[in-house]
């Protein structure tokens, strides 16, 4: 559109945000029953699903297993009716596999591999509507999904893209911002210590503007954090109300001196279970004393 | 026929229901548990920079001086002495790879298994060629854990009558996390068909021996009592229920008035599962 302009004189960019105002988010974490990790994210309107499985035992060929670390398979596929113009997108085309590439750069910086040796992870991202900012969508539904999976991470991945227009960095471009051809600029961070896991730019921008750009991209992934990290608790309460209540009622005859935590039981109790080898014998054996739980000592909303 | 459509509709949250406030310390990946060093770091948890740093979303237990931190749903993790429900996914040179629900496919050796006959010897190369014979791909066994790797892939044995292969039946897959930790994992249920109910979270359904006798070419004369079983556990498992003998009886009795086919509807599944739960807790205090 000829005269468009991205950034008015009053600094207000075309769906009226401010310059590092990120779009409205929502997700949902255990959307599909059978995968083992499932997240659902919307970030404005570009719409992202992902699929979590694994760690399973390598399938295909044995040859690929790694001795001492995990194997992550990342793929990326469109939906053909997620573009203005509905296109057939064959599954090995070369935007695919890039994203797939990325992808698996990202994860494989941030998932803790080493924990499972000759396994592998799949995680599979479908793209429903893709309205600008597709990378960051697919990493931070990939995020919530493997963390759903119970797959240990070194940090939540939070990525946001980013813009320079007018000498202003914008953060988290819409597809017309992208479309317009100015720089842009992807980015995928580790929030608690600021570590890069991906950085990614194929535009030409000036080394004095990189600075500003990179910083509002993190300011957003920062903020993006704040919103997982509230979706994720949000999630863990809800499930967490229900299996509580259910292992207090199940026991017969259950004693609330006999309640304890402990890692002994494996993962078969839940928090706060009662031990249920019967007869109990009173106390755990292996442990000298009732645990307490930890206090509150880490950081983030609690 | 009638059909029956439904738009979909929000889930409303368990807790939402259950009214209840918990109160356990919830971390997600990078989130710092604590930097005093005098803690011994268990499952889910990194060192970093001098602080101890949660990797997996879930609740923080301390035992003494171990902290570790407990993700809500995970594979399948072997310990010894677990009772299992798998699926042969190949068979090898001297054993069976079977799949559990696990990090790793487990194994099954041949010299783990009970020879027909019950004879102990050496197994000879004759008894390699026919191990097709005993188990194929796809067949089911029920196995005991009876170690566990380095790695974590966990070897299982069969050494014992009520282990083998798995005839008809019903499977249902559910988290292992529901299924209960009990001293037997065999129930017998009296409305005639019996449950094993795998630590892995397969759970197999088959008719009581003795009513099988009476039948000839292995049909399931009882498949009613067979699909309302499996409809209840399914309910059980979408209302977060832990899975042992006495709650799945009590939902299997609270079913009866229903049809079969009515108790996945979400309403009736939940009026279903809260009278077991109200049965649970009258019989429980």
């Amino acid at each position: 559109m000829a005269g468009l302009e991205l950034l008015s004189d009053q600094g207000y960019r075309v769906d009226g945000r401010r310059a590092g105002e990120l779009r409205k988010i929502q997700a949902r974490m255990g959307v599909f029953a059978q995968a083992d990790g499932s997240a659902y994210i919307e970030q404005g309107n570009t719409k992202a699903l992902a699929v979590v499985y694994g760690p399973h035992e390598i399938r295909g060929s044995r040859a690929r297993a790694l001795p001492d670390r995990a194997l992550v398979n990342c793929q990326y596929s469109s939906a053909t009716f997620s573009t203005g113009e509905r296109k057939r997108r064959p599954h090995g085309d070369r935007k695919s596999c890039e994203m797939g590439l990325q992808l698996r750069q990202t994860f494989e910086a941030a998932i803790l591999t080493q924990l499972h040796p000759r396994s592998q992870i799949d995680i599979y991202v479908q793209v429903l509507q893709a309205d600008g900012g597709t990378y960051a969508a697919c990493v931070n539904a990939a995020t919530l999904a493997v963390l759903d999976a119970g797959i240990p991470m070194r940090d939540f991945v939070c990525a946001c893209s980013a813009g320079f227009v007018d000498g202003t960095a914008l953060a988290d471009l819409s597809h017309v911002e992208e479309a317009a051809g100015g720089p842009q600029l992807a980015l995928a961070l580790l929030p608690a210590s600021g570590q890069i896991a991906l950085l990614e730019m194929d535009a030409r921008l000036h080394e004095d503007h990189l600075e500003r750009v990179l910083e509002a991209a993190a300011q957003a992934a920062r903020d993006v954090h704040t919103l997982l990290d509230r979706v994720v608790r949000q999630h863990r309460a809800e499930l967490r109300g229900g299996h509580r209540l259910v292992l207090g009622a199940g026991f017969p005859a259950a004693d609330p001196a006999h309640l304890h935590v402990g890692e002994r039981h494996g993962l078969h109790h839940g928090g706060g279970a009662v031990c249920g080898r019967r007869p109990c014998p009173g106390f755990c054996p292996g442990l000298r004393r009732p645990p307490q739980e930890v206090g509150g000592s880490a950081s983030g909303l609690a | 026929m009638a059909m029956e459509m439904r738009l979909p509709v929000a889930r409303k949250p368990l807790s939402e229901r259950l009214g209840r406030d918990t109160k356990k310390h919830l971390v997600v990946p990078g989130d710092t548990i604590t930097t005093d060093t005098g803690f011994m770091r268990g499952h889910g948890t990194y060192m970093g920079e001098e602080k101890l740093i949660a990797s997996v979303a879930g609740s923080v237990e301390r035992v003494n001086k171990l902290i570790c931190v407990k993700a809500l749903k995970t594979r399948y993790i072997g310990e010894v002495g677990d009772i299992v429900v798998g699926r042969i996914t190949e068979v090898q040179q001297k054993r069976w790879k079977v799949e559990t629900n696990s990090r790793l496919d487990s194994v099954l050796l041949l010299s783990s298994m009970n020879l027909p006959g019950g004879e102990l010897r050496r197994r000879s190369a004759e008894d390699e060629l026919a191990m097709r014979g005993f188990l194929q791909e796809g067949d089911l066994i029920s196995a005991e854990v009876q170690a566990v790797f380095s790695d974590g892939a966990v070897s299982l044995h069969t050494r014992s009558l009520k282990y083998g292969k798995l005839g008809q039946g019903v499977l249902v897959q559910v988290s292992p996390s529901l299924v209960k930790r009990q001293k037997t994992h065999f129930h017998d249920l009296p409305c005639g068909a019996s449950v094993i109910l795998g630590n892995n979270g397969f759970i197999w359904i088959y008719p009581t021996p003795e009513h099988k006798e009476e039948e000839a070419g292995g049909f399931i004369a009882n498949l009613e009592v067979i699909s309302r079983l499996r409809n209840c556990i399914i309910s059980l498992v979408t209302q977060r229920m832990m899975l042992y003998d006495t709650s799945i009886l009590y939902c299997y009795e609270a079913s009866l008035p229903h049809q079969i086919k009515d108790i996945l509807k979400p309403e009736i599944m939940e009026e279903i599962v809260m009278e077991t739960r109200q049965r649970l807790l009258e019989q429980e205090g």
